[in-house]
């Protein structure tokens, strides 16, 4: 029996109709194409009529087919898919093409559009013909969920799961939580200080009974998929015994070797090699590092081992893997500082005085190595004057060309810090000032007002020569003021570069291992930038924070929010949905070959050696076709994608070729 | 037909979770490129079979695109890797039947790459148009044996193996 199909071609307001004849499609369609009962154009398919449009035409025309000519599947096929669902069609009878993202919104012509389109429609309309009726499984959602990263969108994310009742595994690559936010001071624009409202959120995630804390641990793997994957965590030697350590601090007091902390400190202070980065780490369980401790360098000392009260210390201790199991991932893996070295011409580590963001962060911080005091590198002389330079690194085409989002208001806070805490003089050079969120502009004109000089343009160089005499033992800030229009030498006593927020340096290789794709930046990439802001390409692991853009705190923590409400109606609903599209192997068919065996990735083709056939595990396939199209004997078929679809769609998509009729050539 | 108003016909196999999806971001973005190329969407580069390429040139293309997400990239984990091998061997294949291999391209594109990918398409178009049409099918037409032809190519695959079906 030949089935009966239906076309409905979207105008999208003007989005298709704009470039594609919609009328002229649908009418061909109706006229032209085999099978074809019913074809309609409208005015949005996706709306309820639209949808309605479908449904009633399955019931009353008895339509066995659907296709739908709008926008992307990827946008819209669940939709119609529950039209056909509603009307009692299966939904995978439906056919959707793409006839907007792929046609009207990249070409010019409207003639050749619409050839196009007629292409994409008489495509669809032969693969139709062959899909067949599939039911999707279902798969029961583990409740647990895998936090990576312990900054502040990691720590927010990990909360609210928590506090909601279900098991979080936060796992976090340095000794404690915090991120970056336990570096700084203060935070902009309320000035309330960074670590008074963090340290509380710390220590209810080290405390919380949901939680399991992974510190100085790192992703190995993950496998599986929404719902159920699992996970093989590295726990790194910390040679300290976890369950004994009380965190008296006692190893840490007494350890003789000293080194630069360039993590916490970002170079400007010491650490011990027993440490804990900060006083208000979570956990408080130090950790030795073998690489500055006396006992791995030169086998003497122990002095740890033999104070601590309660036989904590491990010398011994090697890494060791954890196998988790969670339902959900949620990637807050953050942000890593430019690298300032990289702009020569602003003298980083060339010129002392010059400091990254980072580094003045720690400067100002009661906490840090010179207790809140901002002096230059001499640790005890006070600036008479400091420049701010902002975009180092960002919005710059050798660079980054992304803006990094809050340089601006953090140089606003560094010039309240230095006007309150010292006499300086402070110049601003920047490009353009970016303060749109709640209380920024309100933040800035305070600044204005307290006398912090802002000069627009872009910094040449800064350099320790000097031409007049008030410039000797200066460095020189030289640059355009744009707005007065003359170059401008600037001397001050003090460079602070606002380094561009970049994604971590193994972003990419961590979403490989989760499957999902990052930016040409690096940033990972989210399902839809507006609409869909937390969610990835891969179902089940969703992203939060710096990892998936520069940002803010406020923005951090919203879209920690954000993720753990996404996981939570994923844990709720209890179910997720698994996509019938896996391949099949026909055994009386299948003649042992055994070459699709090596083809699978996911071990899902089983040899079975008395019958001498492979077999499919229907369960580990995830629906690639890689063995259909390898298979010599055609004996696999690919669900929803089989032969006998594509093949009709490749002669569809061609039949201005087939029937020489309307041909491109003609139309242009 | 002159060269200057010809205009290839193209086939695009593009895999559902990176190309396809730079395709997507193309039409979000309005980069406007050539229409030449009509899309056909697989889950993976890995499961574009050889005698699709064969089918859609037999059946009048001029050109075909076979694109994936990077090398390493895959949602499948490697199996663009396979499309590569394939592709390759398909090249060969396709000079033996008298076909320019340039005809047929394999582009990398992740979903992030829009541009790159309207630019792949440009450059395929501009590409093809100066090899000419292709007309494989009409060629056989006029020998007489294009019914011929067109069953061996799609047989082949399954002859060469000695399996019937």
């Amino acid at each position: 029996m030949a089935e009966k199909v239906g076309v409905y071609v979207c105008h999208c307001g003007s989005n298709i109709a704009g470039k594609v004849d919609v009328e002229e499609v649908a009418k061909w369609a109706g006229e032209r194409l085999k099978d074809v009962t019913v074809s309609r154009d409208y005015k949005f398919m996706c709306s309820s009529l639209g949808q309605k449009l479908i449904e009633d035409d399955i019931r009353n025309e008895g339509l066995t087919r659907v296709v739908v000519a709008a926008c992307s599947p990827h946008l819209h096929e669940k939709t119609f898919r529950r039209a056909c669902s509603n009307a009692g069609l299966n939904s995978y009878l439906l056919d959707m093409t793409n006839i907007r993202e792929h046609c009207s919104w990249v070409h010019r012509d409207v003639a050749a559009a619409t050839v196009k389109a007629k292409s994409l429609v008489s495509a669809a309309v032969e693969r139709v013909k062959f899909q067949e009726p599939l039911e999707p499984t279902f798969v029961d959602v583990n409740p647990a969920t895998l936090v990576v990263g312990g900054g502040i969108a990691g720590l927010q994310a990990t909360l609210e799961l928590a506090d909601a009742g279900y098991h979080v595994y936060l796992v976090e690559r340095s000794p404690s939580i915090g991120g970056h936010m336990a570096q700084f001071d203060k935070t902009f624009p309320t000035l309330d200080c960074s670590a008074c409202i963090l340290t509380p959120k710390m220590s209810e995630a080290g405390q919380h009974e949901n939680v399991t804390l992974l510190t100085y641990s790192e992703i190995e793997s993950v496998k599986g998929s929404v719902g159920n994957f699992q996970v093989k965590v590295r726990r790194k030697a910390r040679r300290v015994d976890y369950d004994l350590c009380t965190g008296c601090g006692i190893c840490v007091e007494k350890c003789p070797r000293k080194v630069v902390d360039t993590e916490f400190e970002a170079g400007l202070g010491t650490r011990k090699a027993i440490y804990t980065p900060f006083p208000q780490a979570v956990p408080r369980v130090p950790v030795i590092d073998a690489d500055s401790c006396i006992w791995f360098q030169r086998q003497k000392c122990r002095a740890c081992e033999k104070l601590c009260p309660t036989n904590a210390i491990r010398f011994d201790q090697e890494d060791d893997t954890l196998d988790l199991n969670v339902g959900n991932i949620i990637l807050a893996t953050g942000w890593k500082p430019f690298d300032c070295r990289n702009i020569p011409q602003y003298g980083y580590g060339r010129l002392a005085n010059v400091y990254t963001s980072l580094e003045f962060e720690r400067l100002c911080n009661a906490a840090g190595p010179t207790n809140g005091k901002i002096v230059m590198r001499d640790g005890k002389t006070e600036p008479k004057s400091v420049a701010i330079i902002h975009c180092v690194g960002s919005r710059d085409v050798n660079h980054n060309e992304y803006c990094s989002a809050i340089c601006c208001m953090a140089s606003l806070k560094f010039g309240h810090l230095v006007l309150e805490k010292t006499k300086a003089d402070v110049y601003s050079f920047y490009i353009d000032m970016r303060t749109n969120q709640k209380g920024y502009e309100e933040f800035y004109q305070r600044l204005l007002e307290e006398g912090m000089h802002f000069v627009r343009g872009k910094v040449s160089e800064i350099t320790d020569a000097a031409r007049q005499p008030d410039e000797q033992g200066k460095l020189i800030i030289q640059c355009e003021d744009t707005l007065v229009g003359r170059q401008r030498r600037i001397p001050v006593d003090m460079v602070v570069l606002m380094g561009a927020l970049e994604p971590q340096a193994d972003a990419k290789e961590l979403g490989l291992k989760c499957g999902i794709s990052c930016s040409m930046q690096g940033f990972f990439t989210e399902r839809h930038p507006k609409l869909d802001p937390v969610a990835t390409m891969t179902d089940g692991v969703f992203v939060a924070g710096a990892c998936q853009g520069a940002k803010d705190i406020p923005a951090s923590v919203a879209q920690g929010a954000a993720a753990a409400a996404r996981v939570q109606g994923m844990i709720t609903k209890g179910k997720v949905m698994i996509e019938p599209v896996v391949a099949k192997i026909h055994e009386e068919a299948c003649s042992g070959c055994r070459i699709c065996n090596t083809m699978c990735p996911y071990n899902a083709i089983e040899f079975d050696a008395d019958k001498n056939v492979s077999r499919i595990l229907t369960a580990l396939c995830k629906g690639c076709g890689t063995c259909v199209s390898a298979c010599p004997a055609q004996v696999i078929t690919g669900a929803h994608f089989n032969n006998q679809q594509i093949f009709a769609e490749i002669e569809g998509v061609l039949w201005d070729t087939a029937d020489k009729q309307n041909a491109l050539v003609s139309a242009t | 037909m002159t060269e200057t108003n010809f205009e290839p016909k193209i086939v695009g196999f593009l895999c559902n979770w990176c190309s396809y999806r730079a395709a997507d971001l193309a039409g979000s973005a309005r980069i406007a490129h050539a229409p030449n190329v009509r899309i056909i969407r697989v889950m993976c580069s890995g499961r574009v079979d050889p005698t699709f390429v064969l089918k859609a040139l037999s059946l009048g293309a001029d050109g075909v695109m076979i694109a994936g997400c990077h090398p390493g990239e895959c949602h499948y984990v490697e199996q663009n890797y396979k499309a590569m091998r394939r592709y390759h061997l398909l090249k060969h294949t396709l000079l033996a039947m008298g076909v320019e291999p340039d005809r047929v391209r394999l582009v990398w594109a992740s979903a992030a790459e829009g541009q790159q990918l309207a630019e792949a398409v440009d450059s395929l178009v501009a590409d093809v148009k100066k090899l000419g049409p292709l007309g494989w099918s009409q060629n056989w037409e006029e020998n007489g044996e294009r019914l011929q032809a067109l069953e061996h190519i799609i047989n082949e695959h399954a002859e060469a193996m000695e399996v019937h079906s």
